[in-house]
């Protein structure tokens, strides 16, 4: 896997914006930004009223996500580039379902919406519509999503990876600091699991950083490359991010991303829990 | 995946139904002297200087977190320059802090 084949930078987007077969997306939970200004001809995906199922917690299934591209104008043969805003969290969960249902020409734009923005490059409140396709999605690949069995008998046997912050890891918050702290499961981690939190694989404009600097970071913190491994967070969408680093750049090749995450593995009874800092 | 995503919510809106006798609440304005700044990438960054929380300012250069007691560094990016200020939070309330970017 090459950083080339699922990236690309600021510049290349710039470059690309009216290059034919290139779709460029945003992807976010509060479209407002969208709405207030976008990439130029970059078509909207609402994460939580497009890609959320609206009864059970689940995301959208094949049929459903078949439907979305093929009203957003999305071909099987387009080159589909993602980006958003929260340092791309939102993209990477998209570019996450893009890859599970078999789509071949994804890439995220490298530091998404604030990369773009910092660079003071140019955005569109223009409406943008495109022509209706018959977009075609391949089966569900589980080879790359997680559910919670998988989770409890990779204690202490796979590479358990929580990318929440420190505080969230260890107990001391149930949520990310930009949001209120109330929340109905207990506080903690999966027992063995390593602390990385996602922002380390980012620099501060959002961008990745190298895959030297990756490695080292994942290798420091203990993960093993020889055992298969499971990213989660609070609810999927930062270790979305963590499953492109580990997975789309350095190319390990057993990667899964548990969405569940510990919204679902918090409130479960009877499993084991660990707090504090340590593993 | 849950009812609610991981987004940010709006930053000029605020935060009612918060409770200041038990959340321990850090806001205040990103400013280029004395004028607010909108559109910041403002970043929360704990004692150890880890990344714990990022917000988009308001128009208005109004930013907000949710945090814990300590020592606490928030740091703005804007396209014009960055800038960053320390707060104390000792316990729970309305801890405020502004941020200059220049």
């Amino acid at each position: 896997m090459s950083r080339d084949n699922v990236l690309v930078s600021a510049q290349w987007a710039e470059d690309n914006l009216d290059a034919p077969g290139v779709v460029f997306v945003e992807v976010d939970e509060d479209t407002g930004a969208y709405d207030g200004g976008h990439i130029p001809g970059a078509v909207k995906i609402d994460w939580k009223t497009e890609l959320q199922d609206p009864v059970r917690r689940d995301f959208v299934d094949q049929a459903g996500f078949q439907k979305l591209l093929s009203e957003k104008g999305i071909g099987n043969g387009d080159q589909v580039v993602l980006y958003g805003g929260n340092n791309n969290w939102f993209a990477a969960y998209a570019y996450w379902y893009f890859a599970l249902y078999g789509h071949e020409n994804v890439r995220l734009l490298d530091g998404g919406r604030k990369k773009w923005e910092l660079d003071g490059r140019p955005l569109s409140a223009d409406d943008v519509k495109r022509e209706p396709t018959n977009y075609v999605a391949q089966a569900p690949n589980t080879a790359i999503r997680a559910f919670r069995d998988e989770v409890v008998a990779a204690i202490g046997a796979k590479n358990l990876i929580d990318v929440r912050s420190p505080d969230e890891f260890s107990g001391k918050l149930l949520a990310p600091a930009h949001l209120p702290q109330e929340s109905a499961q207990r506080p903690g981690h999966v027992p063995t699991a390593l602390n990385v939190p996602w922002a380390k694989a980012a620099n501060e404009d959002g961008t990745f950083r190298s895959d030297d600097e990756l490695r080292e970071l994942y290798a420091e913190a203990g993960l093993d490359e020889s055992r298969a491994t499971i990213a989660y967070c609070r609810i999927g969408e930062r270790s979305s991010h963590t499953w492109f680093a580990l997975h789309e750049l350095l190319g390990l090749s057993d990667v899964k991303n548990y969405d569940g995450s510990w919204t679902e593995y918090g409130s479960l009874v009877g499993v084991p829990v660990a707090l504090g800092s340590e593993s | 995946m849950a009812a609610d995503g991981c987004g940010a919510p709006d930053q000029a809106a605020s935060p009612a139904g918060v409770d200041l006798t038990t959340q321990v609440v850090l806001a205040g304005k990103v400013l280029a002297g004395d004028q607010p700044v909108g559109g910041a990438f403002v970043r929360l960054l704990n004692g150890d200087g880890d990344f714990a929380g990022e917000v988009v300012a308001s128009a208005d250069g109004d930013f907000r977190f949710y945090a814990a007691p300590g020592d606490w560094t928030v740091r703005a990016l804007h396209r014009t320059g960055n800038g960053q200020a320390s707060v104390h939070a000792d316990g729970p309330g309305l801890h405020e802090v502004a941020v200059g970017v220049s």
